[in-house]
């Protein structure tokens, strides 16, 4: 046993790399309430100060305040930079400087490029010299191969938002490691493998070796990181300052070297309370100090910040990183994975103010102790800050030592990635079945062509084998799209440390995603059960619909039209499966829009369920806006309908409701919410973003957001400044079904 | 279940559903708003509920097959509760109602002014709280001519059915709707406290402070809205009164 472990009780993990056993062999289950709780600290409060201002600053000056535009990030690329050198228990930047935002080049120099100069910046030459002519990016890489179809395709909006241009992210390591083992024996372990690997050079095995070799360096880089901050991470971290510290290296190194869309956390409070209670029982720990380390890790986390393009911006509104931390949940043996930790890392919002970042994720459990249930929905009521996702949905897939990444994928921590895929916008597959493939807005003949469906009504049978047709070609294109994209990605911008921080033998998901689900759905049962008139322009084609009567719309626990958004997903899921995957990942998807609801809604032209074009779609797996009207439970039952089993990488969905309409006072409140959670797990739904606000909160703030710097809302799978989102999609916010009933 | 004929047969008048009431008796519940209520109340905030002829018709059985899909969300504490219009016009249909209800354990909680209670029908009462968890009852004034002119017909009935409630010791919330000018005058509502302070089954005391949301509405059906230009009660009557009727102020 190992100096540092003292204490600990022994298992397979002092023998082999084996976290989940560690924490299950050593946590301390907490079933009581929120009453032991500390207050911030002065330093805490001080530092807190700083970064406020630093955010007014940031505003000010239009969303950046400072950028790197010469040195390339990686893990070892900058000096040591602090908020308050004195104050901070927990150190560690992503640059040289807190809120100044790195240059990351090896997703795409021409994205790197037009993201400074939309801020005012300019990218340094010699940098782009080199990554033009001497070193190509993931970027380069995708447009060399990409099909004219696939530029089409995507061009269009009918694929949007692949990670092709961007960071693919949504990889978590399991930064756990870093803390529990030191990074020399995480190294040792790397070695073992390229030793004992010695036959079938095939170039599967020839791509793992270098990539190894690649995680090694890596690792090694990490360790040079931690020195510049004065803190030896080879070996393991001895108390619970430095666990916190270490772990928070290994994410550090994470996002200096990446930017990926989403770049997680993973699932922490159990594993670090470990050490706390160590600690706490050495007495070498108060609360108070406990509580500050916590603090100054989420402090920390939400420094975390990217260089980002307007385009991406206009997506993915409101500066997201989804550093996604999970919570609770049960282990497979059924004893529940809360500690006080868990209570300690929701305190943060009280403690450090409200805000979007970290992703605060609770996987939420019947069984889990009522009091933190409770404290959960507390927060949530306060915060508007939380999601949940359905552990005792998940956990018989993935065990009990998975996270979420992003918003609402899972992964068993150091043993799965994902390739993050986007989406596929089952809205316009609609419009082309009907318009023989041909792009409603562009005019262009996106898909081979086929043969648009005639007259002045539309016929579900006729217009269903024609959508199954169209949904045929747009999924192939959209697997092959994704193939090329992660060949490059994994061969020009691999993620090395995150990777290092997995298992060699890793599994891997093939993460599609569907946009457009209720709008399809609507349309579809407004065909089925209404009558739907086709105006056509001079050149015959359908652009806009009138639907003549009334029809049952997704949202409102109606079989008729539920069966539809069912059958979509499932329909969706099993063509991709028809198809060979890059590295034979295994086939999910999402409905999971985040704010690009927004946008897609744009590119798309009218649909048949009466929507007009460019008007927004519904985010997730959400009935559109306004169309649930037989009250929230109604709403919620529809989309828990949608099968888990054919969309594994999550169905995202957000409840608004207004304080008055969840009780009377905070206490009905409180068991109301989660009395409605309960409900929903129970009816297999799979996520629930919780928002507990009034509409003319909102509007005020749209009005006058100086008054609302930390409002914060859950949109589809994340929460945001509300501030900080464009126009539109705050109009959309504000337009979404809140349920309101006095 | 087995289905008896009444079960399938017996229909009411449905006004409307609501799938996630929070406010309208304890935990998550099933609302159902019957059709048809005798009372005119001034601030009725759903007098698209007062006719007797509109609504949709559905039979007990078809009502049980919605409850059944939001039991996921009861919880121990939820339930189904009824209320309207006047709950109690529809009462052989609440009694059946409630009976199936209670066959699948599912709490039944009756919302009512009390308005048609007849001492003389007290077996059909009887009958109907067999299989009634709890009573929210309204008690919009305890002063005889002020509920004449706030709904149109005597509090004689409301009392009584209060003091019935009482004598069955059913589970009871009294439910007080605060309306400057109308009902905030301290005289009337110590009075209602005192009488409130002689029944021993009352749980719960909820005072509803009146707002100005059906207002719209009244336009919307051409009715007059006698109440324009009244304002929402405020913070510190809405906290006085209700110290008041719970016995913790004079």
């Amino acid at each position: 046993m190992r100096e540092q472990w003292v204490g600990f009780k022994e298992g397979n993990w002092t023998e082999n790399i084996d976290v989940r056993d560690f924490i299950l062999k050593n946590y301390t289950l907490y079933l009581g309430d929120e009453a032991f709780l500390a207050k911030p600290t002065t330093a805490t409060r001080k530092l807190v100060k700083m970064v406020e201002e630093l955010n007014a600053q940031e505003r000010e000056k239009g969303g950046v305040l400072d950028a790197d535009t010469k040195i390339v990030s990686t893990i070892t690329s900058h000096e040591a930079g602090y908020l308050d050198k004195k104050l901070e228990k927990i150190v560690g930047l992503q640059t040289d400087k807190p809120f100044k935002r790195a240059l990351h080049v090896f997703g795409g120099i021409r994205c790197s490029e037009s993201a400074l100069s939309s801020y005012g910046y300019e990218l340094d030459a010699d940098v782009k010299n080199v990554f033009t002519k001497y070193r190509k990016t993931h970027n380069q890489g995708v447009f060399d191969v990409y099909t004219e179809e696939m530029r089409k395709a995507r061009h269009v909006g009918i694929i949007t938002g692949l990670p092709d241009a961007y960071g693919r992210g949504r990889i978590i390591g399991d930064y756990r490691r870093v803390a529990l083992y030191g990074v020399d024996r995480l190294i040792e372990e790397k070695k073992k493998f390229l030793k004992t690997q010695t036959k079938d050079f095939t170039a599967d095995a020839i791509r793992k070796r270098e990539e190894i070799a690649e995680q090694i360096r890596a690792l090694n880089d990490l360790k040079t990181m931690a020195q510049t901050y004065g803190y030896d991470i080879s070996v393991p971290a001895k108390n619970a300052r430095e666990a916190v510290q270490f772990l928070y290296f290994g994410y550090l190194g994470a996002v200096k070297d990446q930017n990926g869309a989403a770049m997680s956390l993973g699932r922490n409070t159990t594993f670090l309370d470990i050490y706390i209670e160590r600690d706490l029982r050495n007495g070498t720990l108060t609360e108070q100090a406990a509580q500050e380390l916590v603090d100054h890790f989420v402090m920390k986390l939400r420094l975390v910040k990217f260089m980002r393009t307007s385009e991406y911006n206009k997506l993915f509104s409101g500066d997201p990183t989804w550093v996604t931390e999970s919570i609770g949940g049960m282990s497979v043996e059924g004893k529940p994975l809360v500690t006080k930790t868990a209570f300690r890392m929701l305190h943060t919002l009280d403690n450090l103010g409200h805000a979007p970042e970290p992703n605060l994720t609770i996987l939420w459990a019947e069984k889990l102790p009522q009091n933190f249930k409770n404290y959960c929905a507390k927060m949530s009521i306060k915060t508007c800050a939380i999601q949940y996702e359905n552990d005792d949905l998940m956990r018989p897939y993935m065990g009990d030592d998975y996270a979420i990444a992003c918003c609402v994928s899972c992964m068993r921590i150091g043993k799965d990635m994902q390739f993050f895929g986007a989406r596929a916008n089952l809205a316009k597959c609609l419009l082309y079945a009907i318009n023989g493939g041909k792009d409603e807005k562009t005019k262009e003949q996106v898909s081979p062509v086929m043969t648009p469906i005639k007259g002045d009504y539309l016929n579900y049978k006729e217009v269903m084998k024609q959508y199954d047709k169209t949904m045929d070609w747009l999924v192939e294109l959209y697997v092959n799209t994704l193939n090329c994209i992660h060949y490059m990605h994994d061969k020009y911008c691999y993620e090395a440390l995150e990777m290092a921080l997995h298992d060699d033998d890793v599994h891997r998901f093939f993460a599609t995603g569907i946009a457009g689900l209720s709008c399809a759905v609507d349309s579809l049962s407004a065909i089925k059960y209404a009558k739907v008139k086709v105006i056509r322009d001079a050149d015959g084609d359908a652009v806009d619909y009138e639907v003549e009567g009334d029809y049952p719309k997704y949202g409102n626990n109606d079989k008729r039209v539920d069966d539809i958004a069912v059958d979509l997903v499932d329909r969706f899921m099993q063509k991709v499966r028809k198809h060979k995957t890059y590295r034979d990942a295994e086939p999910t998807t999402s409905i999971l829009t985040i704010t690009s609801n927004v946008v897609y809604g744009k590119k798309t032209g009218s649909t048949p369920d009466g929507r007009k074009a460019g008007e927004p779609l519904a985010p997730g797996a959400n009935p559109m806006a306004g169309r649930d009207t037989n009250g929230a439970l109604a709403s919620l039952e529809s989309v828990a309908k949608i099968n888990y089993k054919n969309a594994r990488d999550g169905i995202s969905n957000t409840f608004s409701i207004v304080p008055a309409s969840l009780g009377k006072d905070l206490d009905t409140q409180v068991a109301n919410l989660c009395g409605l959670l309960d409900g929903y797990m129970r009816s297999k739904g799979h996520h629930l973003n919780v928002n507990v606000f009034d509409r003319d909160t909102l509007i005020d703030a749209q009005n006058h957001p100086e008054k609302y710097p930390s409002l914060t809302i859950r949109v589809s799978g994340y929460a945001v400044n509300f501030v900080k989102l464009t126009k539109e999609q705050q109009d959309d916010v504000i337009a979404r079904t809140i349920h309101e009933k006095m | 279940m087995t289905f008896n004929s009444k079960f399938k047969t017996m229909v009411g008048k449905v006004h409307s559903l609501e799938t996630f009431g929070a406010v309208d008796g304890p935990g998550i519940r099933f609302v159902v708003f019957l059709q048809g209520c005798p009372l005119r109340c001034l601030y009725c905030h759903n007098p698209d509920t007062w006719r007797v002829d509109g609504g949709t018709a559905m039979s007990v059985a078809e009502l049980m097959e919605q409850v059944k899909k939001y039991q996921n969300y009861f919880g121990s504490e939820g339930g189904v509760t009824v209320t309207g219009g006047e709950p109690l016009w529809q009462i052989d249909f609440v009694i059946e109602f409630f009976k199936a209800l209670k066959k699948q354990k599912i709490h039944t909680c009756l919302d009512t002014s009390g308005i048609l209670f007849q001492p003389s029908a007290e077996r059909k009462f009887d009958k109907l709280l067999k299989y009634t968890d709890l009573v929210l009852l309204d008690i919009k004034q305890v002063n005889q001519e002020k509920h004449k002119f706030l709904t149109g017909q005597s509090n004689e009935n409301v009392l009584a059915f209060a003091e019935y409630l009482h004598k069955k010791n059913v589970p009871t919330w009294i439910r007080f709707v605060l309306v400057p000018g109308v009902t905030d005058d301290l005289t009337d509502v110590r009075k209602l406290r005192d009488f409130i302070k002689t029944l021993k089954n009352v749980v719960r005391i909820e005072v509803l402070p009146y707002h100005t949301m059906g207002e719209k509405k009244y336009a919307e059906l051409n009715l007059d809205y006698r109440l324009k230009g009244v304002k929402a009660p405020d913070a510190e009557t809405i906290t006085l009164v209700s110290q008041i009727l719970r016995g913790e102020k004079q």
